[in-house]
C-alpha cells in the first residue's frame, strides 16, 4: 500500500511541481524498497547498505549542492526528501543527512579544491560514506569543552582522542574530526580523518535500542598522523561544526514530520478497522478521535512551521534559532505522536507488524541528538531574552 | 535509433474508485494519477536502448493538462522531449480515436522504435499497440518480455501457454512491453532539475491530421452506457477447524450449496 501523505490544510498548493516530483521519487523509493526490508533491519541490528548505490544513482547526497554535477535542490525540496526518508526510518533519514549535511556540506563549503575534487563525486556516487566527529564521551551539549587534540609534527598533525555517537561511524571510509590544535586551549579545526589510518579505530556502540538501522559507533585516536592537506583550510573555531549542525538540523524538523506522518497513518488505518463493542471501529471511539485531532493538528503546525523555515532558509533569512524552534517542535511532535500511536494500537503497538515502536524508539534518540530538545529551548530563551542561560555571563 | 514512448496517464491502481454522476464515468475528485506501470516498462526499454546505442526519446501521450506531470516524470527518467496531444474540450474519445491521433503525431516525427505497454491501467481494453501499428503501416510485436537487438530488427521473447515464442521483427515496429522485460528505474533529482527546463510540446488534434469530429462523441465506435462497482464483498465465513473430517464435510456443504461452484 503506497503512502498519500498527510495534507490536512492544502499545503500541496504551497508547493511547486518540482518540490512535488522530488518528494514523490522519494516517496516510493521508501515504499517499495524501504518499507518492505526495515522491519527486519531494525530488528537484526543492520544498517540497510544495499540501499545506498540506489539512493545515489537517485542523487540523495549532497542533493543541495548544484557544483559537481548535482541536482541543487532548493530548501523545501530537499526538506520534502528528509520528511519521506523519516517515514521510512529515522535511521535512514541519518545516514543521508550525516552523508549530505555534515561530510559533503562541510567539505564543499571549508574545504580546499584537492579535497572537494577528491571526495565530493565519491560521496555523492555512494563509493564513500562519510561521518562527522563532533560529540565526545564527556561533552555533548557542550562541545567546546572537547578534549580530542591535534599537534603539529612536521608537515602533519597528530591526534589523540575519542568521538562518540557518530552515525556511519563505523563505516565510514572519512571522517570529519573536529579537534582543538595545540592544547585544549586551542581553536577547533576540521580534520579529514580515513578509514585505515593507523590509531583510528571505529568500535560500535553495542546494545543500542533505538536507531537500530543505523550505525553508531565511537571514533578513537591514538597518535594517528593526519597530513597537514587534511585539514579543513576554511574554517576555524566551533563556528564550523555548528554551522554543519544547522543544516542537518533543518533536515530533521522536516524528518520530525516524517515519523509522525508515520505512526498518524499506521493508527488511523489502524483504528477504522480495529473492531471493539457492538463490532464498532475504534476510530468511532471519542478518546480516540481526541487523540487523532491532536496528531493532526501538530502535525500540520509542524508542515507549516517546516514549510516557512525552508522558504526563509533559500531567501537567506533563517537564523540557528529559527531552525532551534522548528528541529524542537517537529521532533516533539513526531514523539508524542508515536506515544499516542502505540496507545491506540494497544499490543500490537509493540511489535515489528507495525511501524509504530520503531518510530517509537528511533525518535527517542532524534529527540535528544542535534541539540536536545532542552538545549533548543534554551537557545530560544535566549533569542526572546537576550540572556544565554546555559553558559551564563559571570558576575 | 529514435523512440516513440506512448504513455498513458490513469488512476493509480490503489485509488478508490468511484462512479461520478450520470453513471458513465468517474470521480475524478481525490483520483491519484500515475504513468500507467506497463508504459514504465516500455519507457526503461526505450532508455536502456538509448543508453546502449545513442538515439532519442520522446514521450508521446493524448490527455488533457495534469498529464503533463506524468510526462515530466517521463522526462525526468530520461527521455529527450515530450509532446502531449490535447484532449480538452473533445468529450469521451475511444481506444481507436486515441490510436488515430497518437499515429497522427507520430508519422510527423523520426521513429525506429515506438513502444507502449501491452495496456495502460485505465480501461484496460489492450488495443492500442495492434491499432497503432496498423495505422502507421508498421509491423509489431505485444506482450513482449525480453528483447535481442539485431541490425535493422529485434528478437522479442513472448511467453505463451507452456511454452516461450521468440518473434523476429523488422524495425520499424511497434513493441508492446510488459512486466518482466525489465525493472524501471527510479527518476533522479538531477533528471526531475533538468526537466524542469525543458519544454512540453503541446498539440492540437488538428496537429496530428486528425478532425476531432471524427474521433470523438457520436464518432466513437465504443461509447460507455454505464459503469457499476462490483458488488460489495461479503464477510468471510470461518470454518471452525477443531475436528477435521467435520470441517472439510462443512465446507464441501458451503461450496456445492451456498457458493454454488461445485
Amino acid at each position: 500500500m503506497s503512502f498519500s501523505g498527510v495534507d490536512f490544510l492544502g499545503i500541496e498548493d504551497m508547493l511547486s511541481e518540482d518540490e512535488r516530483a522530488v518528494r514523490d521519487l522519494v516517496r516510493a523509493f521508501v515504499d517499495e524498497d524501504v518499507l518492505p526490508i526495515i522491519e527486519e533491519c531494525a530488528y537484526e541490528g543492520r544498517f540497510p547498505v544495499e540501499l545506498v548505490p540506489k539512493m545515489a544513482a537517485m542523487n540523495l547526497f549532497g542533493s543541495t549542492i548544484s557544483e559537481y554535477g548535482l541536482p541543487g535542490l532548493n530548501s523545501v525540496a530537499y526538506g520534502l526528501m528528509a520528511q519521506e526518508l523519516e517515514r521510512g526510518d529515522s535511521g535512514l533519514r541519518s545516514f543521508v543527512s550525516v552523508q549530505s549535511s555534515l561530510v559533503m556540506y562541510p567539505i564543499y563549503t571549508y574545504g580546499s579544491k584537492e579535497q572537494k575534487d577528491r571526495w565530493i563525486p565519491a560521496l555523492a556516487r555512494g563509493e564513500s560514506i562519510g561521518c562527522f566527529g563532533l560529540t565526545e564521551p564527556d561533552f555533548g551539549s557542550n562541545p567546546a569543552g572537547m578534549r580530542t587534540v591535534a599537534k603539529r609534527d612536521g608537515n602533519d598533525w597528530i591526534l589523540n582522542g575519542a568521538k562518540s555517537w557518530i552515525t556511519n561511524g563505523s563505516i565510514a571510509d572519512v571522517a570529519l574530526v573536529w579537534a582543538k590544535v595545540g592544547d585544549v586551549n586551542g581553536p577547533v579545526r576540521g580534520f579529514l580523518v580515513e578509514r585505515g589510518m593507523k590509531g583510528f579505530t571505529a568500535p560500535e556502540h553495542r546494545m543500542k535500542m533505538s536507531l537500530r538501522a543505523s550505525v553508531t559507533s565511537q571514533l578513537v585516536f591514538e597518535d594517528v598522523r593526519v597530513p597537514a592537506a587534511s585539514v579543513l583550510p576554511g574554517v576555524e573555531g566551533l563556528k564550523g561544526p555548528l554551522s554543519c549542525l544547522t543544516q542537518a538540523r533543518y533536515g530533521i524538523s522536516w524528518g520530525g514530520l516524517g515519523s509522525a506522518m508515520a505512526t498518524y497513518t499506521c493508527a488511523l488505518d489502524y483504528a477504522k478497522s480495529r473492531k471493539q463493542f457492538k463490532d464498532r471501529p475504534i476510530a468511532s471511539h471519542q478518546l480516540v478521535q481526541a487523540k487523532f485531532a491532536f496528531m493532526i493538528t501538530e502535525i500540520t503546525k509542524g508542515q507549516l512551521l517546516a514549510l516557512r523555515l525552508g522558504r526563509m532558509r533559500d531567501a537567506g533569512t533563517m537564523k540557528p534559532e529559527h531552525v532551534s524552534m522548528v528541529k524542537r517542535n517537529n521532533v516533539w511532535v513526531a514523539r508524542e505522536c508515536a506515544k499516542l500511536a502505540r496507545e491506540i494500537l494497544g499490543a500490537n503497538g509493540i511489535v515489528g507488524e507495525y511501524p509504530v515502536f520503531r518510530h517509537l524508539a528511533n525518535i527517542e534518540s532524534v529527540f535528544t541528538y542535534e541539540g536536545t530538545h532542552d538545549i533548543h529551548t534554551l537557545v530560544l530563551g535566549q533569542a526572546v531574552t537576550g540572556i544565554p542561560s546555559y553558559n551564563p555571563p559571570m558576575e | 535509433m529514435n523512440h516513440i514512448v506512448c504513455i498513458a496517464y490513469v488512476p493509480d491502481t490503489e485509488t478508490k474508485i468511484r462512479i461520478a454522476a450520470g453513471g458513465v464515468s468517474i470521480d475524478e475528485a481525490d483520483v491519484k494519477w500515475i504513468v500507467s506501470p506497463y508504459d514504465e516498462y516500455a519507457l526503461e526499454g526505450a532508455l536502456q536502448m538509448k543508453e546502449a546505442k545513442g538515439g532519442t526519446v520522446t514521450a508521446l501521450t493524448f490527455g488533457p493538462a495534469r498529464a503533463d506531470t506524468g510526462l515530466r516524470e517521463c522526462l525526468a527518467r530520461g527521455a529527450d522531449d515530450a509532446i502531449r496531444i490535447a484532449s480538452e474540450g473533445l468529450g469521451e474519445v475511444d481506444s481507436l480515436g486515441v490510436a488515430r491521433l497518437l499515429a497522427g503525431a507520430i508519422k510527423a516525427l523520426p521513429h525506429d522504435v515506438v513502444w507502449m505497454g501491452n495496456k495502460g491501467v485505465g480501461t484496460d481494453a489492450q488495443v492500442l499497440v495492434p491499432m497503432l501499428a496498423e495505422l502507421l503501416d508498421l509491423p509489431h510485436v505485444n506482450l513482449v518480455t525480453k528483447l535481442e537487438w539485431k541490425d535493422g530488427a529485434v528478437l522479442a521473447y513472448r511467453e505463451i501457454e507452456g511454452a516461450r515464442e521468440i518473434v523476429e521483427m523488422p524495425l520499424p515496429g511497434v513493441i508492446g512491453a510488459t512486466k518482466g522485460l525489465n525493472e524501471p528505474r527510479y527518476a533522479s533529482l538531477k533528471g526531475i532539475m533538468a526537466a524542469k527546463k525543458k519544454a512540453i510540446a503541446v498539440k492540437t488534434p488538428a496537429d496530428a491530421g486528425v478532425d476531432p469530429v471524427t474521433v470523438a462523441g457520436e464518432a466513437a465506435h465504443v461509447r460507455w452506457t454505464k459503469l457499476e462497482l462490483p458488488p460489495a464483498r461479503q464477510a468471510v465465513k470461518l470454518v471452525p477447524g477443531d475436528d477435521p473430517a467435520k470441517a472439510a464435510t462443512e465446507l464441501l456443504r458451503l461450496l456445492r450449496d451456498e457458493a454454488k461452484v461445485l
